[in-house]
């Protein structure tokens, strides 16, 4: 189908955007990407009455590390943080989870900040921000704010950005040599949205792993931190971790698997990240 | 600024083309329905088949998810300037050869991300080339005969005799 009329602007500055999206006659949706936004405008699923075009504004994309954080700007598209050298070093499992992004086409216009404030309950880089603890910058009316993973993503589709609100960056810990990462997702066709994934993140503390963190996506309204799962892999016991999912977890069914199947599959992709954690860093 | 009609002067196949677009026009309706560049073809209309596929500064993009007004300033390169220009030649030679094609209807979009990926001048794997076009969906070949395409283009751009 085509979208329904709206207009059209290019913000010229944050401070514009911010302006735009106060307008009162009705309602404003930023334009990153554009990759899942314009296809739900083409499918009328979405129809607002203003787009507020964000590429024009300089200095809302690129890679930084500095400070031990790998600082990551909104319109950063995902294909240039797939040939970044600086993602590849300092945030491995944001390398793992690229390439199962969408697909070449979608990656070159696809953003990274659009992938996180959309927040689709299955997609890969939300679950992968809330496995690494990282924190989101956002401006907005009030001025600047930032918001930890922990707090940003909740509900279905909805965040801790209010509607006056732009994500300007994310920001998350680099790698040190004790960190581990795994990824992995099952979807039924490459580059579909996962029916079940899992973004992990631990430290190696002396032949176990510490502080581990498993954030599994498409089991829920938000990407899912699986606590007790965590505990019992820091107690050093895969099988007891893929038990105690079946507590962290209840996943609804939907079009693609029935909830028991999630389940099932939540385990299996614990046991195949477990064993990423666990091997030795080259 | 904000407008329902948006103004925009983008080159397109090295043309400049200067026209006035509902800021709902997507792209590849712009490009067939104003400009009548019909070899990139509409089919999903929301980035899963890869039919609308063509390139935007040097990218290849979904032209079903960017407007047309996004591109204001932009050099929009279809099948029609790739293919008249003579860089893909030998992967169109390589389709036909190959039966990489029946209907057709993908096969602007597939070579133009095939072209993406050989562009970097390595031979990709089998497996990378499969991941490469995973996203452009072809109802006809069953893709076997468009991988081995893209394949033999890759190693006899590598200069690896056949």
């Amino acid at each position: 189908m085509k979208p329904s009329p709206f207009a059209y602007a290019k913000a010229k500055s944050l401070d514009h955007a911010i302006e735009l999206l106060a307008r009162p006659d009705g309602e404003a949706r930023l334009l990153a990407g554009g990759q899942s936004l314009i296809a739900t405008l083409n499918l009328r699923l979405s129809a607002p009455k203003l787009l507020i075009d964000l590429n024009g504004i300089g200095g809302l994309a690129g890679i930084a590390v500095k400070n031990d954080m790998v600082e990551i700007g909104a319109m950063t598209r995902h294909a240039e943080a797939e040939r970044s050298a600086d993602i590849a070093r300092h945030a491995p499992l944001i390398a793992l989870a690229l390439p199962h992004i969408g697909h070449a086409a979608i990656r070159n216009r696809g953003t990274l900040g659009g992938s996180i404030a959309f927040a689709d309950p299955a997609a890969e880089l939300p679950a992968c921000l809330l496995a690494l603890g990282g924190e989101i910058d956002i401006v907005g009316p009030t001025g600047k704010r930032t918001v930890q993973a922990d707090d940003f993503f909740k509900g279905l589709f909805e965040t801790a950005l209010g509607p006056r609100d732009v994500l300007t960056a994310i920001r998350l810990p680099a790698a040190a040599n004790d960190t581990r990462v795994g990824f992995a997702e099952f979807s039924r066709r490459h580059g579909d949205y996962a029916m079940v994934g899992l973004a992990a993140c631990a430290q190696v503390d002396g032949k176990g792993l510490g502080d581990v963190r498993l954030a599994y996506f498409g089991v829920g309204n938000v990407p899912l931190r699986a606590k007790k799962a965590e505990t019992r892999l820091t107690e050093g016991s895969i099988d007891d971790a893929v038990k105690a999912l079946a507590s962290d977890l209840d996943p609804s069914g939907d079009v693609q698997a029935t909830g028991a199947t999630k389940l099932h599959l939540a385990g299996v992709l614990l046991r195949r990240v477990a064993t990423q954690l666990m091997e030795v860093r080259s | 600024m904000s407008e329902h009609r948006c103004d925009i002067t983008l080159t397109v196949n090295g043309e400049t083309v200067a026209e006035t677009v509902d800021a709902r026009k997507t792209l590849v309706d712009f490009l067939r329905d104003d400009l009548i560049l019909t070899g990139s073809h509409v089919g999903c209309e929301h980035g899963v088949c890869g039919a609308c596929t063509v390139r935007v500064d040097g990218d290849v993009v979904r032209g079903c998810l960017m407007l047309a007004a996004q591109c204001n300033g932009a050099r929009v390169e279809t099948i029609e300037g790739v293919s008249d220009g003579g860089e893909i030649a030998d992967l169109q030679t390589a389709f036909e050869q190959r039966n990489a094609l029946q209907c057709g209807f993908c096969t602007p979009g597939m070579l133009l991300t095939a072209q993406e990926l050989l562009a970097s001048g390595q031979v990709p794997s089998r497996e990378k080339i499969r991941e490469q076009i995973s996203g452009n969906y072809c109802r006809c070949t069953g893709y076997h005969a468009i991988v081995d395409a893209i394949e033999s283009v890759a190693q006899a751009r590598a200069g690896h005799k056949p």
